[in-house]
C-alpha cells in the first residue's frame, strides 16, 4: 500500500524536517498547525495547512479526534506523529488504525509496551537485556525491602513517566516514605498511573542510545548508537555519533541488546533503545525504549547515510527494511546541538518572543534543522527548541571545528538562547576530550561564578 | 469580470518585478495565488477536479496553481466588510448544513438569527458539536460548504448585525 499523502502531526523543526523528506519522495502534505503556528515555516513548506485549533497544545496538538479528523477531511492516508505530542500514545495509534489511517510508527501494542517503564523491563529481562537493580514498588514494605537490596542512592520513577519525567532522587533510607507518596500522586495527575518502580542511581554513567529500526515482522537493523550524556535535568542538548571511547566489545553488546530487546517487541518502525552506561566496569543498564523519531536522529543520518523519515514511510507502506540496506555507511563522526530559547544567565528559563533576525550556518559538513527565520515568532505554549546544527567529519576532530565554527558565526538576535553555552562546552577540554558522563554539564554550570542579580535590588 | 491569460501574464510579470515574493488575490471567486520560485506540488483530492484552471505562462520563472479543488476558500483572514460579523468554526471538523442529510439547511441567506440560533453542525470524529450565530442579524453569505471540512476559525458565515429585526 502506497502512501500518497501524510498528515503531519506536529511543529516546528521536525513538522519541517518531515516535509523535506516528503517532498523529495513526492508525497504531499498537510500540516496540522495550531492558530499559533498558521504562519509558521512548516506551514510554508506543507502542501497545505489546516487549523486545527487554537495555541495551547492540550486543545490542538494533543487531540487525537482532531488530528484523525484533520486527516480522514483532507484525504491523508497516514499520519507522522514526529516527538512528543501524540507520537507515543498507544490510543492515537489505535485510533488512526480504526479509521483506515495508517499511523506511521510502531503498533498501539509496542506503543503500550514501550510506554510503560515496567512492561518495558520486563521485556528487556526476557531476552538478557541487562536492568539496573530495582523494581516495582506497590507497597511501603516492599518498596523498603527492595531498596534495602538496591542501596543508596536510588531512583524513585512512574512507570507512566520517562524522558527524566516522574523522577525522584533519594540518598537517605529516611526520605524514602516520604518520597514514594508523592511520587505515586504526581504520577497519578501527571501521567493517569500512580505506579512507581525503584532503580539503582548510577553516578557516574554516559547515555548512550542505539537507533533501531525494525520491520514488524521480525526483522531489525540498528544504525549505531549515539551519545547523549551532556544534559542538563535529564534534557539532552549535545548527542553525537558514534559514542567515543569505548571499546569495540562494549558497543557491539549495547548494539545486540538493543537488537534484542526491539526483536522481543517484533518492532515496526524507526526506535531508540537507551542505556545507562558504566565505562570503568564495563557495565551497562536499559533505560528505555523511545517508540517514535527522536530529536538527535540528524547525527545518525549523517553517518549512516539513511534518511531515518523515509525509512519510516517505507516501512509504514509495507516496504519494509530494503531501503536501509540498500544505503551505503558514510562513516565519520557527527555531532548536533540544540539551539534553544532559553537563557543560561536565569537559570534556562524558557524566552518566547520574536526572532529579530537570524542567520544559521552553512558549509561542508554543516547541516541544520530549523523553522525559524527572521520575524519567527516563539509562542511560550511549546518546548523551547529553535534548531539544531549537526556537523559531520572524517573523524570527531573534524567534526568538532566544523561544529565549533557554525556555533560563532551562528546569530539570533531577539531572544536569549545557549548558544553561548553550546561554544562554551565545545571548547572545554574534558568535552574535547571525549566520553563525559550525564553530570558533567551540571559541573561545569555549578563552576561559574555565581551571577548577582541586579536588577532585584536597583 | 473575468481574467483573460493576458491578465494573468500581467499579475505575474508586476510579482517579479516587485519586491514580493507571494500573492493571493481574489476575484469574483476566482482566486489566484502566486509565488515566486514557488515548489508546491500539486493538491488534487480524490475524484476531484479543479474548479478553476490557470495555465502557468511560459518563459516564467513564478508559477501558478489554481485554488485547490475540494477544499473550501479557508482564508479566516480574507477580507470581510466591517459591518459584518464573522461566526467562525469552533473547532476543526466536518461542517454540515443541515441537521441531517436532505434536511433543509439550518439557516439560509437573509434568515434572521439570534445569538442562540444554530447555523450548522461541525462533526469530529462521529461527536455532532452544534454551532450558534453569536450574534443577532441576518445572515448575508454563506461561505463553509456543508460536507467539507472547516478549519478552526474559519468563517462559516457572515452576519449583518443592522438587519436585526
Amino acid at each position: 500500500m502506497s502512501i500518497r499523502r501524510i498528515l503531519v502531526a506536529n511543529r516546528g523543526e521536525i513538522a519541517a524536517r518531515i516535509v523535506r523528506t516528503c517532498r523529495k519522495l513526492d508525497i504531499e502534505t498537510v500540516l496540522a498547525a495550531s492558530e499559533a503556528d498558521r504562519d509558521s515555516l512548516p506551514a510554508r513548506l506543507a502542501t497545505r495547512t489546516v487549523c486545527i485549533g487554537p495555541a495551547h497544545p492540550t486543545a490542538s496538538y494533543l487531540k487525537p479526534e482532531l488530528q484523525v479528523q484533520a486527516a480522514l477531511g483532507t484525504g491523508c492516508d497516514a499520519i507522522h506523529p514526529g516527538y512528543g505530542f501524540l507520537s507515543e500514545r498507544a490510543a492515537f495509534a489505535r485510533l488512526c488504525e480504526q479509521h483506515g489511517v495508517t499511523f506511521i510508527g510502531p503498533t498501539a501494542d509496542q506503543l503500550a509496551i514501550a510506554g510503560d517503564k515496567l512492561a518495558a523491563r520486563a521485556a528487556a529481562q526476557a531476552v538478557d537485556v541487562p536492568l539496573a537493580p530495582g523494581g516495582e514498588a506497590p507497597s511501603r514494605d516492599v518498596a523498603r525491602e527492595l531498596a534495602m537490596r538496591i542501596g543508596m542512592p536510588l531512583l524513585v520513577k512512574a512507570a507512566g513517566g520517562g524522558g527524566g519525567r516522574g523522577m525522584k532522587l533519594i540518598e537517605r533510607a529516611e526520605d524514602l516514605d516520604g518520597a514514594l507518596e508523592l511520587a505515586a500522586a504526581e504520577a497519578g495527575a501527571a501521567f493517569g498511573d500512580a505506579r512507581v518502580y525503584l532503580e539503582r542511581f548510577v553516578t557516574r554513567a554516559r547515555h548512550v542510545e542505539v537507533q533501531v529500526l525494525g520491520d514488524g515482522a521480525g526483522n531489525i537493523v540498528h544504525l549505531g548508537e549515539r551519545d547523549c550524556s551532556v544534559q542538563r535535568r535529564y534534557q539532552k542538548i549535545i548527542e553525537e555519533t558514534p559514542a567515543p571511547g569505548i571499546p569495540d566489545t562494549l558497543r557491539s553488546r549495547l548494539h545486540d541488546a538493543a537488537l534484542r530487546f526491539a526483536a522481543r517487541l517484533r518492532y515496526r518502525g524507526a526506535g531508540t533503545v537507551e542505556f545507562l552506561v558504566d565505562v570503568e566496569r564495563d557495565e551497562f543498564y536499559f533505560l528505555e525504549m523511545n517508540a517514535r523519531i527522536q530529536v538527535e536522529h540528524p547525527v545518525t543520518e549523517a553517518v549512516s547515510g539513511v534518511d531515518i523519515v523515509a525509512a519510516q514511510v517505507a516501512i509504514a507502506s509495507g516496504g519494509g527494511l530494503r531501503l536501509v540496506r540498500g544505503e551505503a555507511w558514510r562513516d565519520g563522526c557527527a555531532i548536533e546541538c540544540r539551539i534553544n530559547a532559553e537563557d543560561p544567565a536565569r537559570d534556562f528559563a524558557p524566552s518566547p518572543g520574536t526572532v529579530r533576525s537570524v542567520r544559521w550556518p552553512d558549509g561542508e559538513g554543516i547541516r541544520v534543522d530549523t523553522h525559524i527565520e527572521s520575524g519567527a515568532r516563539v509562542p511560550p505554549y511549546y518546548d523551547s527548541l529553535l534548531g539544531k546544527i549537526i556537523a559531520h567529519g572524517r573523524d570527531r576532530a573534524q567534526a568538532l571545528a566544523r561544529l565549533r565554527a557554525a556555533i560563532a558565526v551562528t546569530r539570533i538576535e531577539g531572544i536569549a538562547t545557549n548558544l553561548a553555552l553550546h561554544a562554551e562546552i565545545l571548547a572545554d577540554p574534558e568535552f574535547m576530550a571525549g566520553g563525559v558522563d550525564t553530570g558533567y554539564l551540571a559541573r561545569v554550570l555549578g563552576k561559574r561564578p555565581a551571577r548577582v542579580a541586579v536588577a532585584q535590588h536597583g | 469580470m473575468t481574467l483573460t491569460a493576458r491578465d494573468v501574464a500581467e499579475i505575474t510579470r508586476l510579482l517579479e518585478e516587485s519586491s514580493f515574493d507571494e500573492l493571493e488575490l481574489e476575484i469574483d471567486g476566482l482566486k489566484i495565488h502566486l509565488r515566486r520560485n514557488g515548489d508546491i506540488p500539486r493538491f488534487l483530492a480524490k475524484g476531484d477536479r479543479p474548479q478553476t484552471q490557470v495555465a502557468s505562462p511560459e518563459d516564467s520563472g513564478a508559477r501558478l496553481i489554481a485554488a485547490p479543488p475540494g477544499i473550501p476558500p479557508a482564508n479566516p483572514r480574507a477580507p470581510i466588510d466591517p459591518h459584518l460579523t464573522p461566526v467562525s468554526a469552533p473547532l476543526l471538523g466536518t461542517f454540515y448544513r443541515a441537521p441531517k442529510p436532505g434536511a433543509p439547511p439550518f439557516v439560509e441567506v437573509g434568515a434572521s438569527v439570534e445569538p442562540e440560533t444554530v447555523i450548522g453542525i461541525i462533526e469530529v470524529m462521529k461527536l455532532m458539536n452544534a454551532v450558534r450565530a453569536g450574534a443577532r442579524g441576518v445572515v448575508r453569505e454563506i461561505r463553509a460548504r456543508d460536507g467539507t471540512l472547516v478549519e478552526y476559525g474559519e468563517t462559516l458565515l457572515l452576519i449583518d448585525a443592522r438587519e436585526s429585526r
